[in-house]
């Protein structure tokens, strides 16, 4: 089973459910927790641990000189400005490059070979007993966040129980890593912005169909309007967290709140009781 | 004009609050942009009145004619995102989640089966609010392309903005696609942060990549009482990177009351809202421009 942790709205407590989660289940059985926010990867800061790296390589196009002559096809045909060339040069901007391969395919004289190039890492931990971690770090200054998610779902593929903590947003990167999934936990809190997010998260889910529940986060027992929200577009609420201050200064210092509040470990159980149980689920 | 935007690397941290409050106490003609396209929430504050809505069409996708294909497979093997697939019929068919539109699977078509087809991934609108207009949009639910719709709101903005002294920009979270998009062409950023090990850890790799353009930085650190060690570590390391701290936030229940009530914070007089206007003042007589 894939679970995934997400929101909308950044900072409304993902990382806070999607590790204590993955913590209390590994004392019962083996779980893998992958952090598919690649931009801004933070689970690894509560499960301090040795990781050991590999690279995400990303396909690039290598240009031979002697055989270019810039006939411009290569410019031409890709799609992602990620070529231009000159009369006597070619210029490629690899940020832009989406390694299709295109350029080479088109190229008329041989001159293009595909070759790798790096544009991220994926950390591997296991910080306790049935815990692996696995983390997608995206290189600062890159931008293709989805294939770092891809590359870090791989190697979490063929595991039994995997959650994964979600990148905030609604575009690529969430789509990345909710497509597939086996359930998804939405992480609100009752604000205006919370709720507004929910709404377009929530509309991610329905298109990738992927069956849903919502975690209320820093209730002050009046979220009347998610509530209504929730009945409305049948998303059950699974996990109501209280405001509380010192689940924010677990959260902040970088601890669990299921080590220092022990009580907290049952709800969280329940919550992934419910969530594998929500309708439509396999 | 002057271009600012605020942001944050993680989400979360008040990005929204803080440009709501900019916008109601900084001098001069102003114009905001709300580049977190993914989840735009600037216009839930500044109460604007619509004026237009423009379709965004991002990347093209792939079609593929059903008539004209003979199933050689070909443009499957070509697709490195695996947005070709084979339904249980044996007909291919293309996914429009998955296509980046490339154009691989069109050029290897013998056929010529394939086309690119126009693809509405949102809305960009375009508002006017109490001090000027605003431009956000709205990304169809599933789409991609947020790092292009940035650009094309940052572009309608600076139109809308004509005469203006000032272009404020709520940013997107992370480092990625948006994020570039949005620092390109700015003057400066503020980063709002918070004392936390997750807030500083993600400040750290934001400024990374914003230190690539060249433009001012400066950070507010948010509930900055919170946490009095983590508060320091946040000034320590803006000191080794040479960044002004312009405002410390305490925190406040005011700004939750304010953000429920659809009231803007610096409306009401609160700790926060006092800190807020000194961030204003400090950052205009930062930005040394003259309000026309």
């Amino acid at each position: 089973m894939r679970l995934v942790v997400a929101s909308g709205k950044g900072g409304t407590g993902k990382t806070l459910v999607a590790s204590n989660l993955a913590a209390v289940l590994a004392s019962e059985r083996e779980v893998v927790l992958v952090d598919c926010d690649v931009e801004e990867p933070n689970a690894h800061l509560f499960f301090p641990s040795e990781e050991k790296t590999l690279p995400v390589l990303t396909d690039v196009p290598a240009f031979d000189n002697s055989r270019c002559t810039h006939c411009g096809n290569c410019g031409d045909s890709c799609q992602f400005g990620a070529i231009v060339v000159l009369k006597d040069r070619v210029l490629f901007f690899p940020a832009m490059c989406h390694g299709c391969g295109g350029c080479e395919l088109v190229c008329p004289e041989g001159a293009i070979t595909m070759e790798k190039r790096s544009i991220g890492h994926v950390a591997f931990s296991t910080p306790r007993s049935g815990l692996v971690l696995i983390t997608g770090v995206l290189h600062e200054r890159e931008v293709m966040s989805p294939h770092v998610i891809r590359e870090a779902l791989a190697y979490a593929s063929g595991h039994d129980l995997v959650i994964c903590d979600a990148p905030p947003g609604t575009a690529c990167p969430v789509v990345e890593t909710l497509e597939g999934a086996d359930a998804c936990i939405f992480v609100t809190e009752p604000t205006p912005f919370g709720l507004h997010d929910l709404i377009l998260a929530a509309g991610v889910a329905e298109v990738l169909g992927v069956p849903s529940g919502v975690v209320i986060n820093r209730s002050m027992g009046d979220e009347g309007s998610i509530r209504n929200l929730c009945r409305a577009r049948n998303l059950p609420i699974l996990m109501t967290i209280p405001f509380d201050r010192g689940i924010a200064e677990a959260a902040n210092s970088g601890q669990l709140v299921t080590d220092r509040m022990p009580g907290m470990k049952d709800q969280f159980l329940k919550l992934f009781t419910r969530a594998s149980a929500l309708p439509g689920v396999r | 004009m002057l271009q600012v935007a605020v942001l944050s690397g993680k989400g979360g941290t008040g990005k929204t609050v803080v440009t709501a409050a900019l916008a109601d106490i900084l001098p001069g003609r102003l114009a905001f942009a709300d580049c977190d396209v993914e989840a735009a929430n600037l216009a839930l504050l500044l109460s604007p009145r619509e004026k237009k809505r423009v379709p965004f069409y991002g990347m093209k996708k792939a079609r593929i004619r059903e008539e004209a294909c003979v199933s050689c497979g070909l443009c499957k093997a070509a697709c490195r995102f695996h947005a070709i697939s084979q339904d249980g019929g044996g007909t291919y068919r293309t996914d429009p989640i998955r296509c980046e539109g490339c154009a691989v699977c069109r050029d290897v078509c013998p056929e010529r089966a394939i086309f690119l087809l126009e693809h509405q991934d949102g809305e960009i609108l375009i508002a006017e609010t109490e001090r000027g207009p605003l431009v956000y949009a709205e990304l169809c639910p599933g789409s991609g392309n947020s790092g292009l719709l940035v650009h094309e709101v940052k572009k309608a903005a600076l139109k809308e903005s004509e005469g203006r002294d000032l272009l404020l920009i709520d940013g997107p979270p992370g480092i990625g696609c948006p994020v570039i998009s949005t620092l390109s062409g700015i003057s400066a950023a503020v980063m709002v942060t918070e004392p936390g090990v997750a807030a500083l850890h993600d400040l750290r790799r934001l400024v990374t990549v914003s230190s690539g353009f060249s433009l001012s930085h400066w950070v507010v650190i948010n509930r900055a009482d919170l946490h009095p060690g983590y508060t320091r570590e946040i000034e320590l390391f803006c000191e080794e990177k040479g960044i002004p701290v312009i405002g410390r936030i305490p925190f406040d229940p005011a700004v939750i009351h304010a953000v429920r009530d659809g009231v803007l914070v610096t409306r009401r007089d609160s700790p926060a809202s006092r800190e807020l206007a000194n961030i204003g003042k400090r950052l205009a007589e930062g930005l040394l421009y003259v309000p026309g």
